[in-house]
């Protein structure tokens, strides 16, 4: 019968489970990110480092390619740390424009247009609405760092065998654990800044203005008072930190990639943790605090 | 339905509802009070948007303060103020609360066009929520909640802001709702008429007490069997003569008389009665307290004492 032919009834169908509602979220969100053309195209062309890094892992193997271009490989391509440390330094640093301008519409339109009691009002939580936000950044931003990066891994493994995946274990487990922290901070930070500022525009060049300026201001810090505790509001340094520490790396021998340089002589690797810690702590509180389905005004 | 025990909310310092003490058992409830009364407070707890001070709350037997996500999976809310995603077209807002309700997304569109239809919303429900107006905002937010087909609806100040039609078509089908007989509603609004209109029982705040409850269908039962009536030459023995019928009747000079039929006694019987003792009856008229009345006898008095908490009876007069 024809929908517009029978009248309103109750709904006795099935039900979907509980612990997937959330995903509904991320599955309107990537909807309405294939309407944002520039959005779209961006997110193309995020793929291209990862790409190109594809190329040179093949071209270090393939020696009638090498010959070709009369390069000689010990020298000019390695795939070892530091290749993995630009790659996600390249990566991480295109996933700080996409949470800003990805991000920044997320939450600000809801609670600009008071639709978060309408999310509230059903069985659905305000953690799982962050969660369901969240992911759609989550999964875009591992798209972009730990995914091609573990398959720029395993295709060199490939190529080197079996052994050299063994050797160098701890490029995956940096590229896998270093992608996360980054991913999360930046998930928390953009629906953070977007929930506070409740203008997507706002949103977004606050994301830039924490990360860029915080690096700057950190630099100034530094530079005038020739201390290293600038460091310590410099979010690129304290992640070229963590992730020197991940790879297995010595801060001595690489001072960071590009991006997420550490600067000086780097700070105790607990304190890059916890400021990490303080960081996603303060956006989740502003999380809470600002994702209300009623707020009360004193 | 929904039973409050003691229920105390808080908003920071400041006592909104107080030691509220009602079971509602009515198929539609109205929610009445001045501004800043608590209706939309009551209705926020019930949602579980906020958490009661002291006491609690049961709807269909679940508790509040445990089974909040269960008994909002049963609710069906329409806020008070626009509330819309920018950007989203009415089919897809609707069609996303019906999936996060737990409809699948092949059952969601399905019902989210029943629920447009329902509502009356054309082909508008595929433009963009932003652009439209205040009574299709209202018919949207309508559809939203009643598009997972939930057993109790919240209605907070529906006919808000709308022009004179366009209440007349919600109120319709608000009675609409009410008269299908599968969904319980609970109305707040600060309108008299529509909830005397819409609810079968009423529920008066002020304060953030209760200030007075009263069933209306009984209140029309009663009217039912309540005559005034206008005389000429009717005096003492007239009432004397009714009070014999069994009524019971009030003389209020100028040939009026106040009687309330007792059940065996018709209309009919007062009409012979005045005509074996060649009385004139002038007029005669049904209408004993309106909601209006009880609303502004609820106003005047005091508010219950908190301790006391249970609800009155109906509409003491």
């Amino acid at each position: 019968m024809a929908v517009y032919k029978r009248t309103y009834h109750g709904y006795d169908g099935p039900l979907t489970a509980e612990w997937r509602r959330f995903l509904v979220l991320p599955r309107y969100a990537f909807e309405d990110m294939r309407k944002n053309k520039r959005f779209f195209n961006f997110l193309i062309f995020s793929f291209a480092w990862p790409l190109l890094c594809l190329a040179f892992v093949y071209l270090n193997h393939s020696a009638s390619l090498l010959r070709m271009l009369r390069v000689s490989t010990p020298e000019i391509l390695r795939v070892d740390t530091q290749f993995f440390l630009i790659f996600l330094g390249v990566q991480s640093m295109l996933g700080v424009f996409v949470a800003a301008f990805g991000g920044a519409s997320l939450v600000a339109p809801d609670i600009a247009n008071n639709a978060i009691p309408l999310y509230l009002s059903r069985p659905f939580s305000r953690a799982e609405y962050v969660l369901g936000k969240g992911s759609m950044l989550m999964i875009l931003l591992s798209l972009m760092t730990w995914v091609p990066g573990l398959l720029l891994f395993c295709l060199e493994g490939n190529f080197s065998g079996w052994s050299w995946m063994w050797d160098n274990r701890s490029i995956a487990i940096g590229v896998f654990f270093g992608s996360w922290v980054w991913i999360l901070m930046l998930t928390c930070q953009a629906l953070a800044y977007s929930a506070w500022v409740r203008m997507k525009h706002l949103g977004s060049a606050m994301m830039f203005i924490v990360y860029f300026g915080s690096a700057a201001f950190g630099n100034a810090i530094d530079a005038i008072l020739n201390t290293r505790w600038g460091a310590l509001i410099d979010i690129s340094s304290i992640m070229g930190c963590i992730w020197i520490s991940l790879f297995g790396e010595d801060i001595r021998r690489v001072r960071g990639t590009p991006f997420f340089n550490v600067h000086g002589s780097g700070l105790p690797l607990w304190m890059s943790w916890a400021m990490v810690l303080l960081i996603c702590s303060f956006c989740l509180y502003m999380l809470n605090k600002k994702i209300q389905a009623v707020e009360v005004v004193k | 339905m929904i039973e409050l025990d003691d229920l105390d909310v808080r908003l920071g310092a400041r006592p909104v509802l107080q030691k509220l003490r009602v079971k509602l058992t009515g198929r539609s409830i109205g929610l009445l009070g001045p501004n800043g009364a608590g209706k939309s407070t009551l209705i926020n707890t019930l949602l579980g948007f906020h958490t009661p001070s002291s006491g609690t709350a049961r709807v269909f037997g679940l508790d509040l303060l445990t089974h909040a996500r269960q008994i909002r999976s049963q609710i069906g809310y329409m806020p008070e103020n626009d509330s819309f995603i920018a950007g989203m077209s009415g089919v897809r807002l609707v069609r996303l609360m019906a999936e996060l309700t737990g409809l699948p997304a092949e059952q969601a569109l399905e019902r989210t066009h029943e629920a447009f239809f329902y509502v009356g919303m054309g082909e508008a429900r595929y433009r963009d929520v932003g652009t439209y107006s205040l009574g299709m905002k209202q018919m949207t937010k309508l559809a939203q909640a009643v598009v997972h087909g939930p057993k109790l609806l919240f209605l907070d100040e529906p006919t808000n802001g709308l022009d004179p039609p366009a209440r007349a078509r919600m109120l319709q089908l608000i009675q609409e709702i009410r008269d299908r007989g599968d969904m319980h509603l609970l109305l707040s609004s600060h309108l008299l008429r529509d909830v005397e209109m819409c609810c079968d029982q009423v529920l008066i705040l002020k304060n953030g007490r209760i200030a007075a409850f009263c069933d209306l269908e009984e209140e029309r039962r009663q009217n039912r069997r309540f005559l005034e009536l206008e005389t000429r030459g009717g005096g003492a023995p007239f009432v004397d003569a009714i009070e014999r019928l069994g009524c019971e009747a009030a003389w209020s000079g100028n040939g009026r008389v106040k009687l309330v039929l007792p059940d065996g006694v018709e209309v009919r019987n007062i009409y012979e009665l005045a005509s074996k003792q060649q009385v004139q009856i002038r007029r005669m008229s049904h209408k004993r307290d309106s909601l209006e009345d009880i609303f502004l006898r609820a106003m005047e008095e005091k508010a219950p004492v908190a301790t006391t908490g249970v609800a009155p009876p109906p509409a003491a007069r």
